[in-house]
């Protein structure tokens, strides 16, 4: 798409845009909430939690978003992966025992990052067999694309309980990264910045794939214009199996990630998740991989500095802030695809 | 989005229209069969639980009409329908709890729910349904949610998860004659009292009918027209000049008000309110799966959905707990016939079902394929 398709208020924000426009999003809302807390320690905790926060969200979020991006396909069974990928993460760091509760950072480390990646190959693994079997039919047709997923979400979730039971499980979490230092003044969870940490090289290896490789090359080009890639010769649905599975094994990740986060995971994980998940995406724009970073982490410092100034607002704020968002930006903030 | 198929499905409709009047002839039949076993429902069944599943049958046909109106008529696809159920419920309910029992609290109260219901609808619908189908899906999901959490948080209110109890006017409750014989006794007629019981199940089954008939003119009217050649092409319909984002947005305002209107009734018939009974995502997925069974896009077909479905619900799981308990010494059987896993079952009958009769019970037979 051209700019002549660019809407009324892109134009008028054009001039705000070359400053960094909306980048600057996150850093305004920190200024405002710091204004508001008055006690900058406080303030320095929060924003840690809602980066580390933000980052397990752009991890589920950000492989919805290509998904949509690249085969204008929206799989609301997405939340199946995370739930999938936070029980197995639990039930591996359960089977490693003494690796992940013994006193050996190392192995601590290597435990989690043993589940972590147990969890992922499994997403990608099962993210495959639900393109395969459940979205392939049904491609091109957004109704029955909901429907089937929804349906698939129901099975996948009855799946979870059949194995798991109902009651909630502990997730064991590693004695290393348990705790937190004071720096300055201000506690810090070792956690959150591990998934930080963890979050930023995904998202640092998702922007080298897709802007120094080939094969990001052909995703991009996707994203831009399915039709045109086609037409010289490429075959996008084995390009879109591949970005499927990523997008999987990246929303199990994130589901480990936050099962270890959150200390006691239900059944009903991925499905509480998926809310501020979906959030995120609009915000950021559908396809965009910097709109899903931006989108996650501006959700992620709101939930925080939210629920400690008005703890029952924390999730109507992140509603408030799509709908402010929807009413400037119809498509999000950097949406990739402007169809 | 939609209208890929559209010229396809046009011509197949029109060769398969002629060999379907038998199908339409037994939908119609169906129907009518249920109308009338739900008329006399009071006196065919008269034990509490039948009661029990005929009034959530007639609310739910309601309901799952009024989602039929938004998915079927007109492509949208909402998940925020139970919210407007729960709004019209809630409304009700803290009336009633309030003011004590007595119609003008219903009135108020119910009224208080519709006009809330109705207001929300118009904001989401003129703030999303302009963009992409698929952006609705998501906000409606994300507003529904934001409703749920607020439920159980404004506990001074909607009293949290526990929900409300409180009771309904006098001429409802089961000590109420309407008729007394000599004896100063309630009336029987075919051994069934007359009591307040079943003015309650009439109160619940008229306006049901009515709002179901009110639903069937809607979507015979122009409006419905318009509505339909929307889901079929929506470029097109906007060329030819018909406001899309204005029809939209009264259609899905006019099936809020509706489903609002539903959760009044359920909130009467259940002298209870709570989130599990009117704001889960549990009842939206009902109502997902009722339409997409009974048959999208064609109204009659939420009658079916709602009636299988709610059989299935209530009875299914008897049936199942006897398979569990019959194949106890076997590994895994019990687990899978477990009846807290029915929804196991429902969503693979669903995913078929999806695949094989995109257009659900009623439209195959009536060779009115909802969409595909």
């Amino acid at each position: 798409m051209t700019d002549t398709n660019a809407s009324f208020p892109a134009r008028v924000t054009a001039g705000f845009d070359r400053f960094g426009g909306v980048l600057w999003l996150p850093v305004l809302l920190a200024i405002v909430a710091l204004l508001l807390i008055g006690q900058p320690s406080t303030w320095a905790t929060l924003t840690i939690a809602g980066l580390a926060m933000g980052m397990m969200i752009f991890l589920m979020a950000s492989g919805l978003s290509l998904i949509f991006g690249l085969m204008d396909v929206l799989n609301f069974g997405h939340s199946a992966f995370v739930t999938a990928g936070a029980f197995i993460g639990a039930t591996v760091l359960a089977w490693l025992g003494f690796w992940v509760t013994g006193s050996n950072p190392a192995l601590n480390v290597m435990g989690l990052l043993i589940a972590i990646t147990v969890a992922t190959v499994f997403g990608a693994l099962a993210g495959w067999f639900f393109e395969r079997v459940v979205i392939r039919p049904v491609y091109q047709d957004h109704l029955r694309q909901i429907l089937i997923t929804v349906g698939a979400l129901i099975v996948a979730e009855e799946l979870v309980l059949l194995v798991w039971g109902g009651a909630p499980i502990p997730v064991p979490r590693p004695a290393a990264l348990t705790g937190s230092f004071v720096l300055g003044g201000v506690s810090v969870e070792i956690y959150r910045i591990f998934a930080f940490l963890l979050g930023l090289a995904v998202y640092i290896a998702m922007y080298l794939v897709l802007n120094r490789t080939r094969l990001g090359l052909l995703i991009r080009a996707g994203v831009e214009n399915r039709e045109m890639v086609e037409a010289l010769g490429f075959r996008i649905d084995r390009l879109f199996i591949l970005v499927f599975m990523a997008g999987s094994a990246l929303a199990a990740m994130g589901g480990a990630m936050w099962a270890g986060y959150q200390g006691l995971i239900t059944a009903a994980i991925g499905s509480e998740m998926m809310i501020l998940v979906f959030i995120v995406v609009i915000i950021g724009g559908l396809g965009s991989i910097q709109g899903s970073l931006l989108g996650a982490i501006l959700v992620g410092l709101m939930a925080n500095y939210v629920a400690f100034l008005m703890p029952k607002m924390a999730l109507a704020s992140n509603m408030l802030l799509m709908m402010t968002i929807l009413l400037w930006r119809p498509y999000g903030l950097l949406p990739a695809v402007k169809r | 989005m939609l209208q890929a198929s559209a010229s396809g499905t046009s011509a197949r409709k029109a060769g398969r229209t002629r060999g379907h009047q038998g199908g339409r002839f037994v939908v119609y039949a169906l129907v009518g069969l249920i109308g009338l076993a739900l008329a006399l429902a009071p006196f065919l069944f008269p034990d509490v639980r039948s009661q029990e599943v005929a009034a959530r049958i007639c609310v739910f046909i309601v309901l799952v009409a009024s989602y039929d109106l938004l998915i079927g008529y007109t492509g949208i696809v909402s998940f925020a329908h139970t919210m407007f159920f729960g709004m019209g419920a809630y409304g009700t309910a803290i009336a009633l709890k309030s003011m004590g029992p007595g119609f003008e609290a219903i009135l108020i109260g119910g009224g208080a729910g519709i006009i809330a219901a109705l207001v929300l609808a118009l904001l989401i619908g003129l703030l999303s349904l302009r963009v992409k189908a698929i952006f609705f899906a998501m906000v409606t999901l994300a507003a529904a949610s934001v409703m749920m959490v607020l439920a159980s948080q404004l506990s001074d209110f909607t009293g949290g998860e526990d929900g409300i109890t409180y009771s309904i006017p006098r001429l409802f409750s089961p000590a109420f004659e309407l008729l007394t014989d000599a004896e100063g006794k309630a009336l029987r007629l075919f051994g069934v009292p007359l009591n307040g019981k079943i003015a309650l199940y009439y109160f619940v089954f008229i306006t049901a009918l009515v709002l179901f008939l009110a639903l069937l003119r809607i979507v015979a009217s122009p409006l419905g027209s318009v509505l339909q050649a929307i889901r079929e092409n929506e470029m097109r319909a906007e060329a030819i000049g018909y406001r899309v984002v204005f029809y939209r947005t009264a259609i899905f305002c006019i099936a809020a008000g509706v489903a609002a209107c539903a959760g009044i009734l359920r909130a009467v018939w259940l002298k209870y309110t709570g989130p599990e009974v009117v704001l889960s995502f549990d009842i939206m997925i009902d109502i997902l799966l009722m339409v997409v069974i009974g048959g999208m896009g064609t109204m009659l077909g939420a009658v079916i959905g709602v009636v299988l479905m709610t059989l299935a619900q209530y009875y299914l799981k008897d049936l199942m707990a006897v398979g569990a308990e019959a194949t106890a010494s076997l590994p895994i059987v019990p687990d899978l016939l477990n009846p807290e896993r029915w929804l196991l079952w429902l969503g693979l009958c669903f995913i078929l079902l999806v695949y094989f009769f995109p257009a659900g019970i009623a439209g195959t037979m009536m060779g009115k394929g909802g969409h595909k």
